[in-house]
């Protein structure tokens, strides 16, 4: 039989544990609200491109009448080689399986496309850990090895490599971050050093609505259309343990109430109307284009960065509930330990009476 | 004829303004527009410069940069990679910018380098200049 003493230790330690798991939910909680709020702001102007861009592309001859070229690089279609993937996870842990879920879906995205040059961008430091050990860069050429070896590691295997990192920008998210990336990206595929550009993530509508996808963004098929290739979404039992995390800690089941915002940017630039060009269309469609990539990125990261609070927020309410659970344990141990050694005590004197009569 | 028109603007952040105003002056590609109600419908690229719009006697400045507008009648909404009111620049990091602008600018090489510190030179002042004339 355990030493109460000693249980009584443990207890206060869990105590101390649930304690600071449930600050942690709280924080989540209200980290979470702001994310959600962040990502809904930047709804309208989104909307608001794509709509200039769909308006446009009805003015704008978009692939050349002789050939059926694109006229845009953006929009080009190549038979894929070479693959750009962006990996958005978390910067930190103790949120589940979250990073590991998206890594995993990142995984299953190269196994299904077997015999091409991937190259992967982490966004996230959990992700760059993890891709950094498994697909370790490139060795540069004239490097330590003969360009005729036998290719050695995994990754060069596979012809897949990690080519960048952005880690602790997740933070402290800004469109300018995004931009830039969406401008290297998008040099890189007009150069046709990469003929498509996915990028895998959390999808985050609302606490219950969340999907595992990969997207891809270039080349752009349909503005205004998400070009979803891989989707996973929640089960059942995840559904209800994230409503049993989000009871009582304000953040909302159901996205926020937009209608009148998105009816706003629902109807920008589609007016009836002649408009008076200040530049040719063309043009304008042509330096909104990438804006568009841009924004598509800054959504996906956005919604990546909501996911991740989720996801927080709702380990975090299991921990809590399992150190509940193991107060709970602990105490009845103890209470048994307790009535035990009284119940010794009790057959020592009423035996040592016995014995003395 | 109303006298204002609804005002809206929008980075991918956050909407920024949404207001009515009697007159407004956005920085077109190809120059300064002035805009007031009744204005025929027109969509223009935006360049680095400053929005200010009036209503009710006083004007409101942002400094914008890179963006888009759709002006209509009664309505204008400029969409904008950055906006920000006078209250909301940080003088001492645009001053910063602003210098970081002018040592590339003397120390660039190529092309890119140049353009890149020109554009990053005009973004810098024109929110010291919106900073400091309402301030």
């Amino acid at each position: 039989m355990a030493n109460i003493l000693d249980i009584r230790r443990r207890i206060r330690s869990v105590i101390n544990t649930r304690q600071i798991t449930k600050a942690m939910k709280m924080v989540s909680a209200a980290k979470l609200r702001r994310a959600q709020d962040k990502a809904l702001s930047a709804r309208p102007y989104a909307r608001m491109l794509a709509n200039v861009l769909n308006s446009l592309v009805s003015r704008v001859e978009i692939y050349d009448p002789v050939t059926g070229e694109p006229k845009h690089p953006l929009l080009a279609q190549r038979p894929e080689q070479n693959i750009l993937l962006l990996v958005v996870t978390g910067d930190k842990g103790l949120a589940g399986a979250f990073s590991a879920n998206i890594l995993k879906a990142a995984v299953r995205f190269l196994q299904s496309k077997p015999g091409k040059n991937i190259e992967m961008e982490a966004i996230g430091r959990k992700g760059r850990d993890f891709l950094r050990r498994r697909y370790p860069a490139r060795i540069p050429i004239g490097g330590e090895r003969a360009e005729d070896s036998v290719p050695k590691t995994e990754s060069e295997v596979a012809g897949i490599f990690l080519v960048g990192e952005q880690v602790g920008v997740l933070n402290k998210l800004e469109y300018s971050m995004a931009a830039d990336l969406a401008a290297r990206v998008i040099e890189r595929y007009t150069r046709e050093e990469i003929d498509a550009v996915y990028l895998v993530y959390n999808e985050f509508k609302s606490v219950i609505s969340q999907r595992l996808v990969v997207e891809r963004i270039l080349p752009i098929e349909q503005i205004g259309v998400e070009n979803v290739q891989q989707a996973e979404g929640m089960t059942l039992e995840q559904k209800e343990r994230a409503i049993e995390a989000a009871k009582g800690t304000g953040v909302g089941l159901r996205p926020k109430e937009t209608k009148e915002i998105d009816a706003a940017a629902e109807k920008f630039a589609t007016a009836p109307v002649d408009y008076i060009y200040e530049q040719a269309p063309e043009e304008l469609f042509r330096s909104l284009l990438p804006k568009y990539v841009a924004i598509q990125i800054f959504h996906a990261f956005q919604e990546s960065v909501a996911a991740e609070h989720a996801a927080r927020m709702t380990a975090m309410d299991a921990a809590t509930n399992n150190a509940t659970d193991m107060i709970d344990s602990l105490t009845l141990a103890m209470n048994r330990a307790r009535q035990a050694k009284i119940t010794k005590e009790i057959i020592e004197i009423v035996s040592g009476a016995a014995a003395a009569q | 004829m109303p006298d204002t028109f609804e005002l809206e603007i929008v980075t991918p952040e956050k909407m920024v303004v949404r207001d009515s105003a009697e007159e407004m002056q956005i920085p077109g590609r190809n120059g300064y527009l002035g805009i007031l109600p009744g204005h025929a419908p027109l969509i223009t690229e935006l360049s680095v410069g400053v929005i200010s719009y009036r209503k009710s006697g006083v004007t409101h400045r942002f400094a914008v940069a890179w963006g888009f507008a759709e002006v209509l009648p009664g309505k204008v909404t400029v969409l904008a990679e950055q906006a920000q009111e006078a209250g909301e620049i940080n003088v001492a990091q645009a001053q910063q910018e602003k210098q970081q602008a002018q040592e590339l600018f003397a120390s660039g090489k190529t092309e890119d380098d140049f353009t890149r510190a020109e554009a990053e030179l005009h973004v810098a002042e024109t929110r010291l200049e919106v900073a400091g004339k309402s301030g």
